[in-house]
Formats: structure tokens, C-alpha cells, sequence
């Protein structure tokens, strides 16, 4: 966890203590509505179809033990008993009265939490990968860098009033577990060629890959490399630089053409990072180039975890998953290789049957807590895929922890497969939203609850989301669902092709195309059998994803399959 | 009547905007008195503009771009900024790189959808003067600036970014 030092609190204070102004300013009619919404936005608050929604900010989903109980007892005192985890790192609160805001926000302050820029046309939560710091094919800890890049967009006067939204990843594996092609901003922590300081590691050699122009919503893209190296000592200068161009030359004539994509599309990125090098050229060098002092102290107060020397052997793992089939099970899909010897990552699928993705009650929030004070070093991390992690558990202790886990529902061994879809809230909170998500969801896990056919399935993301700004990131599942209006009806587009990222070799980032016209609710499971029955057919060995076995057969034969008549479809579903 | 707030006290504005009018008209310039003119209105009269006796200032709308008045600044005691909503963020871009590229030393004053909640960031941009919008209460506006007590960033007001500062000060711990 980061630590905050005098100033990053006093600075969160200050905050609670203008909104608390402006909200009072506000219900004394001294504030119209719209220039309230402009403020409340940047402080998380919408007005949602029920009542207010409060994003809550987990800067790069680092959580603490006493953070995630305090977000249990604001869920308790001033929400209906839970919270939501979002697709970008965030908590939502669906039932917050605005009057008490300030004083949640109050609340957060007190454990170094808050709801700066989770929403407005700002720079919005930075997020990451979920297993930085940990995680064995770690490149660069990206946990510093996100640390600076939150501090230097934490009331950035100048960019304030952008254009439209603007999303920060950063990754630093050799898998891309953050999305960072997908983001407006997409930064891949790698190191230079050949370089190499003493340890292997310190500032001296890491540098960024700058990727911009990626986004999902109503124009789905891909992002450019604009830079191949950026010497972490520039990080900074060269987002300002981008920030720079974007906010004076983005669209501002029409909000479905604002974000910073289609400056780069419409400009071209070679053109676009020209003009972001010219404008580097007067910043480079300048006072905002980071230095290894302020790295050293951004790191300084980072609490890392003190791993035992000597964490025990793992042969007793060993006969446990040998013993027992449905804990080998969790330990293949829910467990995670860790860099230090005798550790692991494990993920909470918050993916059972039934529950709305992402939900977790208050009461879960807190025997989570004491799970992780016990097992994980009193911290956790939650994911863009809306799962929560324990990131630094003993092997010695995996088959407690599962054992501690299955009671609370978080053991579903289902990461990676169908039923770990991700979902937004859907028409039956949001009041952007053309239909329900959540019950399409649910409907879907019912139907593919059998673990043998779901591990069989093997690895597959499935992304739904209730309309097409995308929250649930359907252009990026290998299979993604679009809720669509049409004439008041709710009915669901099928995208098939889709990828968040390069997490496995092989296929890159990309974007879901619409294998035809949509269907009714009812029938979406059904379709979902089709095209797993499908894919059965034609991957050449257990190894083949999904995904892909779609980019080497194509659409085609996955389309045939779907739209076939229903008589020769019956005969050829499972049981 | 609007107020005028310049270095964060109100004070009485001897300035006249000139508006463009219907159709973008441009406005007449009077013969007496400082004006801020539209920025077409000093391209196209320049050397009338000179020529009176009074001061001149140029008001940039929010497509106008710092770069197009470089040559110019020292004509002008006077720059304005046009914000024509709320959330048209593009005049604090212009404004630092009227104040750190171009080195733009008169007042730059902000104009147009200019509110109470936006003025500490628009300071920090190099804003030293602005015209608030006709409802807004110019002294409580005033408690705007005392809001944040600290920034990360480099800016206008504070060219040292904190962690430099901090490192300076020896305050981490």
C-alpha cells in the first residue's frame, strides 16, 4: 500500500471540505444544477435511476484490510449493504442520499480514500494490473508509476475540463493484464534493451512504451505505439504533452467524437505524435522531470509485504492437490504464480451463480478483511475483471484459505472461464442503459454451471454490457453481448473475436465483430451453447482457446452454427 | 454589474470588452478609452488600433490559439480568454503557454462562463485577473483560492513541482 505522507492527506481533506461547500451552496439554490453536476461529477456522484451512485476511487486496486472495512461500513450506514466493483478499479454505492456525500467522502479521507476524478471529463483513475509487484513474469513493478501518475493527475489545473473522459493503464509484465491498448492512454513499463543496473532493478533502466488512442464505447479502437521508449525520468513532461494536444485540439462539437481516439484517428498517429514531440520538445527537461529521489521516496512509502525467507516446502500442496480434486481445481483456474519462492496470488471470484458480478455485501467485505489480515498481509487487490485478489498468500496456507473462502461463495474455480463474466450494472441500475445485464449474466452462468463442460471449455472471456458506452467491455470479451433498444424492447447483439490483450501468445489485442442480427434474452444462452459447441468442434487440441480458434477459422462457421434452424440446432446441443 | 476580481481582491474594471455582434459581426472601436478587442479586430487594424491613445488588450476565444498573438504581446497591457462554457477547457492550456512559452508579463484576465469554482485552477494557469459571470458572489468567490493549500504539479503559480519542493524542505518522511 501506498502511504500517504501530510500533504496527499491534507490534499484529500480539502477536497471533502469544497465538496461539503459546494453541496451545501448547492441545496441552498446558490448553485445551479448544472454547474453542481459539472463539480459532483468530479467527485464521483451521478444521479443514477434510483438515486445518486458514488464511484469510489481504488487508486490501481491496491485495497487495505482497513480500507476495504471502512468501505463495508459506509456500504452498511449509508448505502443498502453493499458495494459494486467496477470494471475500472472502482467501488460503486447505488443508494447514497446526496446529503451525506460530504460525509462519506469524510469517511474515506480517514483512510486515505476518495472519489477524486471517478467521473467528469478528467483524468479518471489510473488502473493496472492486478498481480504488480507480484506477479512472476513481472517486468517492472508498475505500482511507483502509478503512484506519480496519480499524484500529477490528482487536480492537474490544466486538464481539468477536457474534452471527454480520460483513461490511464499501466502495465509491466510481459503479459498485458491491464488492457493498456484499450485505454486512452496505455503506458507498457519495459526496460531498455541490454540495460541492466546492479539489483536488476531501480529507475535506472526502466522506460515506458506509450500507447495512445485505444478506447471501447461507441467507437471501439485499438491504440498506437506513439513512443517505443520513453526514459522514466520524461514519464511525466510526455503525458503533459499528450494531455496538452488532446485538450486544445480534441473535439469539443460533439461528445460521441471527443475522446482522444478520434483526434488520433482523424489527425493520424503519425501526425498526432508529432505533434505530441513538438510540444514534449518545450517540456522535456524541464522541472517536472521525475528524479531517483522522488522515485526512492514513492517507492519508500509503499508497505511491501515481509515474505518469510524460508515460507515452508511445498510438498504438503502438494498432497492436498493430489488429494483433493475440486481444491486442485481452484488451485488451476483461481491461483496465480508468484515472483517470490513459496508464494502465490489467488483471486476471489466474485462470479458465483446468482450474484450480480462484482457485488460484495458488507458483511463479505469484512470476513474478506479478516481473510486477508490472516492470509495475505492485511491487503488485497480488486480487478478490472471484477474479482478481488489476495496477492501474497504462502503456498502452506492455500488449501486453508480455499477452505476459509468456500463458506463465504468466493471459491468458484472459475477464472479465466465462461462463467467469470464481466457485466455492468445494466438497465437495472443504470439510466444510460438500453437493457438489463444482469439477469443475461445470470441466466448464462445457470446454463453453464457444470464444471467438467466448463473446464473442458477451457479459457474464454465473456463481456456483457446493457448499452454501447461499454462498461462491461463486450468489444474485448472473445464472446461480448450488447444490450440494444429496438422499440422499446430489450434485445442482444453477440460479438464474437474480441480480446482485452495480449495476456496469453498469440492474439493481440482486438475487437469483437457482430456475428448477426440480435436476439431476444431468452435466447441468449442457447446462442452462447451454440457457439461454445462450435469452437468444440474445430480447435485442433485442448490448448486452443476460444479466441483463438475464431481468428484461425473466422466468423463464418461460428455464424452457420448460430443461425441454423432451430430443428438442427436442438439435435445438436448437449444435455 | 459583473465583478472583477484581480490578484484574488475585487477591484473596478477601466476595460471595455468589445463584443463581435450578430453573425460575428465585428464591433466598432470607440475613439477613446482601453479596449479588448477581438482578436480578428487587431489582424485586421493593427495600425488604428496603435495609433490611439489608449491601452490595448486582445481577447482570444477558446479556438484561437496562443500562438496566433506571440509576435504581438507586447502591444498588448492586456490579454482576455474567452470560456464560452463551463467545461471548454482549451483557455487554461492557452493561458500557461501565453504565461511560460510566450512569456506574457501583462493581465491575463479570464472571460465569458468565468465561476467561482473554476478560479483557483484558472490561477494556477497564469489567470490574474477575472470577470465573473453577472450572479456570481464576488466575495465568497474570493474563498475559492484558499481552497487547496498545496499542488502536485508544476504550474504558472508554483513553476517547482512539489516532490522538488518536498525534497528541498527534506519533508519526507
Amino acid at each position: 500500500m501506498y502511504r500517504y505522507d501530510e500533504i496527499d492527506q491534507r490534499l484529500v481533506d480539502e477536497r471533502v471540505a469544497q465538496f461539503r461547500d459546494q453541496t451545501r451552496r448547492f441545496l441552498a439554490g446558490k448553485l445551479s444544477e448544472d454547474e453542481f453536476r459539472a463539480l459532483r461529477l468530479r467527485n464521483g456522484l451521478y444521479i443514477q435511476r434510483h438515486a445518486p451512485m458514488l464511484r469510489v476511487a481504488i487508486p490501481y486496486g491496491l485495497l487495505s484490510c482497513a480500507q476495504l472495512r471502512k468501505l463495508a461500513h459506509i456500504a452498511r450506514k449509508y448505502d443498502r449493504g453493499y458495494g459494486h466493483m467496477s470494471t475500472r478499479q472502482n467501488i460503486q454505492y447505488n443508494w447514497p442520499r446526496l446529503e451525506e456525500v460530504p460525509q462519506i467522502l469524510a469517511e474515506l479521507a480517514s483512510v486515505q480514500m476518495h472519489a477524486i476524478q471517478t467521473s467528469g471529463n478528467c483524468v479518471r483513475n489510473t488502473t493496472s494490473d492486478q498481480f504488480a509487484g507480484v506477479a512472476a513474469d513481472e517486468i517492472v513493478d508498475p505500482l511507483v508509476w502509478c503512484e506519480l501518475i496519480r499524484q500529477w493527475s490528482t487536480f492537474h489545473p490544466e486538464f481539468n475540463w477536457l474534452p471527454r473522459k480520460f483513461k490511464i493503464a499501466v502495465n509491466g509484465s510481459r503479459s498485458d493484464r491491464a488492457a493498456v491498448e484499450v485505454h486512452d492512454i496505455g503506458l507498457h513499463a519495459v526496460r531498455a534493451a541490454g540495460g541492466q543496473d546492479a539489483q536488476g532493478s531501480g529507475p535506472g533502466t526502466v522506460g515506458f512504451r506509450v500507447l495512445v488512442g485505444g478506447g471501447l464505447g461507441r467507437t471501439p479502437m485499438i491504440g498506437h505505439v506513439i513512443r517505443e521508449f520513453l526514459p522514466w525520468q520524461h514519464l511525466l513532461t510526455y503525458l503533459d504533452a499528450i494531455l496538452r494536444v488532446y485538450n486544445r485540439f480534441g473535439r469539443r462539437d460533439n461528445i460521441y467524437k471527443a475522446r482522444i481516439k478520434i483526434l488520433v484517428k482523424e489527425r493520424g498517429p503519425e501526425k498526432f505524435r508529432e505533434e505530441v514531440e513538438a510540444e514534449w520538445a518545450y517540456l522535456k527537461d524541464g522541472p517536472a522531470t521525475l528524479t531517483p529521489e522522488e522515485v526512492e521516496r514513492i517507492e519508500s512509502r509503499f508497505t511491501r509485504p515481509q515474505y518469510l525467507p524460508r515460507p515452508g516446502s511445498d510438498a504438503a500442496l502438494v498432497r492436498q492437490l493430489a488429494a483433493d480434486r475440486a481444491f486442485a481445481r481452484w488451485h488451476e483456474r483461481n491461483v496465480f504464480p508468484h515472483k517470490q519462492p513459496g508464494y502465490a496470488a489467488v483471486t476471489l471470484s466474485l462470479k458465483k451463480t446468482g450474484v450480480p458480478p462484482g457485488d460484495v455485501t458488507a458483511g463479505e467485505m469484512e470476513a474478506i478483511a479478516a481473510l486477508a489480515d490472516r492470509y495475505s498481509f492485511g491487503e488485497l487487490r480488486v480487478t478490472h475483471e471484477q474479482n478481488l485478489v489476495f496477492a501474497d498468500v504462502r503456498k502452506a496456507d492455500l488449501h486453508a484459505l480455499w477452505n476459509a473462502l468456500r463458506p463465504l461463495g468466493f471459491a468458484t474455480p472459475n477464472i479465466g472461464l465462461l462463467t467469470n463474466i464481466i457485466c455492468c450494472p445494466g438497465g437495472d441500475f443504470c439510466s444510460l442503459a438500453n437493457a438489463k445485464s444482469i439477469p443475461v449474466a445470470a441466466a448464462i452462468q445457470q446454463r453453464f454451471e457444470d464444471l467438467d463442460y466448463l473446464f473442458d471449455v477451457g479459457e474464454i472471456d465473456l463481456n456483457i454490457s446493457g448499452c454501447i458506452n461499454a462498461c462491461g467491455h463486450h468489444h474485448v470479451g472473445h464472446i461480448g453481448i450488447l444490450g440494444v433498444d429496438k422499440g422499446g424492447e430489450e434485445w442482444y447483439q453477440i460479438e464474437i473475436g474480441g480480446n482485452q490483450g495480449s495476456i496469453k501468445p498469440g492474439v493481440g489485442a482486438s475487437l469483437g465483430k457482430v456475428i448477426g442480427p440480435s436476439f431476444a434474452r431468452a435466447e441468449v444462452p442457447d446462442v452462447i451453447a451454440r457457439l461454445i459447441r462450435c469452437y468444440l468442434e474445430h480447435r485442433d487440441s485442448e490448448a486452443e482457446r476460444f479466441i483463438d480458434v475464431v481468428h484461425r477459422i473466422g466468423h463464418e462457421p461460428f455464424k452457420k452454427r448460430v443461425y441454423a434452424s432451430a430443428a438442427k440446432v436442438a439435435v445438436a446441443e448437449p444435455a | 454589474m459583473a465583478s472583477l476580481i484581480k490578484n484574488r481582491s475585487i477591484v473596478a474594471d477601466n476595460w471595455r470588452l468589445l463584443e463581435r455582434g450578430a453573425e460575428r459581426a465585428l464591433p466598432e472601436v470607440p475613439a477613446t478609452g482601453d479596449v479588448i478587442v477581438p482578436l480578428a479586430v487587431w489582424q485586421a487594424g493593427r495600425a488604428a488600433l496603435l495609433a490611439r491613445n489608449n491601452s490595448i488588450g486582445v481577447w482570444l476565444d477558446s479556438g484561437e490559439n496562443a500562438e496566433g498573438i506571440a509576435a504581438d504581446l507586447h502591444h498588448f497591457a492586456l490579454v482576455a480568454v474567452n470560456f464560452p462554457t463551463l467545461a471548454d477547457g482549451r483557455g487554461y492550456s492557452s493561458a500557461r503557454l501565453l504565461r511560460e512559452r510566450y512569456g506574457f508579463a501583462g493581465e491575463l484576465r479570464a472571460v465569458g462562463e468565468v465561476r467561482r469554482d473554476q478560479l483557483l485552477f484558472l490561477e494556477q494557469c497564469g489567470f490574474d485577473a477575472f470577470a465573473l459571470r453577472d450572479e456570481q458572489d464576488a466575495d465568497d468567490s474570493l474563498l475559492a483560492f484558499g481552497e487547496f493549500s498545496e499542488a502536485y504539479q508544476v504550474s504558472v503559480a508554483q513553476p517547482v513541482p512539489l516532490f522538488r519542493r518536498r525534497l528541498a524542505a527534506g519533508t519526507s518522511s
